[in-house]
C-alpha cells in the first residue's frame, strides 16, 4: 500500500479472536408497565360488571351445540361461501369487461357497479324477496312455476348477497389488474399470446397478490353481513338464535352464542387468508414469510440451541 | 402487396415512409428502411429519437400513422385487398406476433412463473405444444443462455443479467425470424452487460435477424451488419457500423458520437 492511503483494518475475527459481543443496559419501557396495568384494571372492572349481571352463564354452553344453532352456523357458513363465490366469479367478469375496449361490456359494467353498490344491501335482500308480488309467474321459456316457489329465502339471499358483493368484487378486482405493471401485458403480446390468454395466464395471476387481501376482508364481512338474510326468514345463525331466544326468554345469552359461532368462523377464515396470501405471494419476494408453525419450529430450535451455548 | 409472392429475395423488413405521433407530438416522421434477412440491424441515437418506437411498431405493439411497414412480405396490422387496408383483428395480430420476437429493456419476465415456465408459456399456450416438448426445449435454451441451474428460479431470485438472458430465452422460445432487441443491456448493472451480449454475439453467428436499439456502440461495431442514427423522427445517416461509427458525415451523428464513444 502507497504511503497515505487508505488503512484497512483487517477484521478481528479473522485473526483467531471472535468480536467481543455488546453488553449494554436496554431502553427501559415504563410507559408499557403502566399502560399494562391501567388495561389490566379496566379489564378487571368489566368482569366484575358482568359477573354481578343478570346473565344466565349456564345456557350459553348448553346451547353452543344445540342442533338449531349448529344448523344455523352451518347456513350462515353456506350461504356466505356460495354468496362469495358468485361475487368473486362475478366480480372478475365484471372488472374485466368494466376494463374492456368495448364500449357496450364497459358501460353495461358500469351500469351494474352503479346498481348494486348504490343501494343497500337489505333493500336488494327484500327485493328479492318480494319480486312475487311484481311478477307472480316466472316463465324462462324453458322453465316455468310460480315466482313464490322459485324464490325461497334462500335464493333471494344467495341473490341479493352474491349480486351486490359482485359489485364490490369488481372494483376490487379491477384495482388488483391496473396494478400488474403494462410490461407484463407487453411482453405477453409480443410472444403471440392473445388478449384473453394475457389476461387468464399474465395479468390475473399477478393481480391475484394485490385482490386476495381484501377478498379476505370480504369474505369475513360477508360471514357477518350475511345476518341481514335472517329479515327475509333465511334459518341462518342469528335466525336460529333468535327463535331461540323468543322461546325461552334468553335474549342476551342467545346473542352471546351467536357471537361465539361468528368470531370462530371469522377465525377459521383469517388462517385460510393467510395462506392464501402466502401462495400469490410467489415471485413478488424473494423468501416466504414463515408461516406460524415454522415460526414456533424455527424458536424452538433456537431456544434450544441457545440453552446448548449457555 | 397483397398476392406478393414469398421470396428469399425479399427484406425481412421494409420501412416506407413511416409516420407515427402520440396525439399531436410527432415521433416518427418518414422511416425508410430495409432489414435484409440474417443481418444485424443496429439503430442508435439521442433518447426520444424514435428508434424504440419504430422497433415496436414492428411487431404491432404501436400502430403507425402513415407509411408502409412490412415483415417478411406481409404488412404489420393490415390487410391490403384491392387499393384497401383492413384493420387485423387482435387475434391476427397476435398470430403474427409469434414469429417476432422481443427483448425488452426492462426484460418484462412474468413474474409469478420459474425462469422455466416463462421460457414454456408461449410455445404451450400459442403453439399448443405439449408440456414435454416445450420443457424439453426450454431447458435446452436455458443452457444454451447459460442458465441451466436457474430453470427453478423465479425472476427476483435472478441478477438483471440472469433475467435478460431468460428474456432471450423466452422470445427463441417461439422460434422466431426476426428478433427485436430494445435497449437490452440499458437497464444492467456494468459488469453484467457482457454476458447478455455474448448470447446476442452467439445469436448472430447462427444466423438470426436481429434488430437492436442500442448503446453499445462497441458491440455495433463487432457484431453489426447495418448501422442506423436517428435523430429527432427520422434517419440521419445509414451504413456499415464501421463506416458510421468512425467516419460519420453529418454534423448530428458526429456530435451524438462524440459523447458516447
Amino acid at each position: 500500500m502507497p504511503p497515505g492511503g487508505p488503512t484497512v483494518h483487517k477484521s478481528t475475527s479473522a485473526g483467531g479472536l471472535p468480536p467481543q459481543a455488546i453488553k449494554a443496559i436496554p431502553v427501559r419501557h415504563y410507559g408499557r408497565w403502566i399502560s399494562a396495568v391501567l388495561v389490566l384494571g379496566v379489564l378487571s372492572l368489566i368482569g366484575v360488571a358482568f359477573a354481578n349481571a343478570d346473565v344466565n352463564w349456564n345456557v350459553i354452553p348448553d346451547y353452543l351445540f344445540f342442533d338449531t344453532i349448529v344448523r344455523g352456523a352451518a347456513n350462515t357458513l353456506l350461504i356466505t361461501v356460495l354468496s362469495m363465490t358468485v361475487g368473486v366469479v362475478l366480480g372478475i367478469v365484471l372488472a374485466v369487461m368494466r376494463l374492456s375496449k368495448n364500449p357496450v361490456t364497459s358501460t353495461v359494467a358500469w351500469l351494474y357497479i352503479y346498481l348494486f353498490r348504490g343501494t343497500p344491501v337489505l333493500v336488494q335482500l327484500f327485493l328479492w324477496y318480494n319480486l312475487a308480488l311484481i311478477f307472480p309467474v316466472l316463465n324462462l321459456g324453458f322453465y316455468k312455476d310460480e315466482m313464490t316457489d322459485v324464490m325461497t329465502p334462500f335464493l333471494a339471499a344467495l341473490l341479493g348477497l352474491g349480486l351486490n358483493e359482485a359489485a364490490y368484487m369488481a372494483e376490487i378486482c379491477r384495482a388488483g389488474i391496473q396494478s400488474v405493471d403494462e410490461g407484463q401485458t407487453e411482453a405477453s403480446h409480443a410472444l403471440g399470446l392473445t388478449g384473453t390468454q394475457t389476461m387468464r395466464r399474465i395479468v390475473l395471476p399477478q393481480a391475484m397478490r394485490v385482490i386476495v387481501p381484501p377478498t379476505g376482508n370480504e369474505f369475513i364481512n360477508m360471514l357477518k353481513t350475511s345476518s341481514l338474510a335472517y329479515a327475509i326468514q333465511y334459518q341462518e345463525l342469528l335466525k336460529a338464535a333468535t327463535d331461540i331466544s323468543s322461546r325461552t326468554l334468553a335474549v342476551m345469552e342467545m346473542l352471546f352464542v351467536a357471537s361465539i359461532w361468528y368470531l370462530f368462523l371469522t377465525s377459521i377464515f383469517s388462517i385460510g387468508q393467510y395462506y392464501l396470501e402466502r401462495r400469490f405471494a410467489r415471485g413478488a419476494t424473494r423468501n416466504l414469510p414463515p408461516t406460524p408453525l415454522q415460526k414456533i419450529r424455527a424458536n424452538l430450535t433456537r431456544l434450544s440451541h441457545r440453552e446448548r451455548v449457555a | 402487396m397483397s398476392n406478393m409472392i414469398k421470396t428469399s429475395g425479399h427484406p425481412m423488413v421494409k420501412a416506407e415512409g413511416v409516420h407515427k405521433s402520440f396525439g399531436l407530438v410527432p415521433v416518427l416522421k418518414g422511416i425508410d428502411l430495409e432489414v435484409q434477412p440474417q443481418e444485424v440491424f443496429c439503430l442508435v441515437g439521442p433518447s426520444g429519437s424514435g428508434k424504440s418506437t419504430f422497433l415496436r411498431c414492428i411487431n404491432h405493439l404501436e400502430k403507425i400513422n402513415a407509411g408502409r411497414l412490412s415483415v417478411d412480405g406481409e404488412l404489420v396490422g393490415y390487410r391490403e385487398r384491392g387499393d384497401r387496408l383492413y384493420e387485423l383483428k387482435d387475434r391476427e395480430v397476435a398470430a403474427k406476433r409469434r414469429d417476432i420476437g422481443m427483448v425488452f429493456q426492462r426484460f418484462n419476465l412474468f413474474p409469478h412463473m420459474t425462469a422455466l415456465g416463462n421460457v414454456m408459456e408461449a410455445p404451450i399456450q400459442v403453439k399448443g405444444e405439449s408440456k414435454s416438448v416445450a420443457r424439453e426445449r426450454a431447458l435446452k435454451l436455458l443452457d444454451r443462455v447459460g442458465l441451466a441451474d436457474k430453470a427453478h428460479s423465479y425472476p427476483t431470485q435472478l441478477s438483471g443479467g440472469q433475467q435478460q438472458r431468460v428474456a432471450i430465452a423466452r422470445a427463441l422460445a417461439m422460434q422466431p425470424k426476426l428478433m427485436l432487441f430494445d435497449e437490452p443491456t440499458s437497464a444492467l448493472d456494468p459488469e453484467l452487460v457482457g454476458e447478455v451480449l455474448d448470447v446476442m454475439r452467439g445469436l448472430a453467428e447462427d444466423g438470426m435477424t436481429m434488430i437492436v436499439v442500442t448503446h453499445e456502440m462497441g458491440f455495433a461495431r463487432e457484431v453489426g451488419d447495418a448501422l442506423v442514427f436517428m435523430d429527432d423522427g427520422v434517419v440521419v445517416e445509414a451504413g456499415h457500423p464501421r463506416e458510421v461509427l468512425t467516419n460519420p458525415q453529418h454534423e448530428r451523428t458526429k456530435a451524438f458520437l462524440s459523447k458516447v464513444l
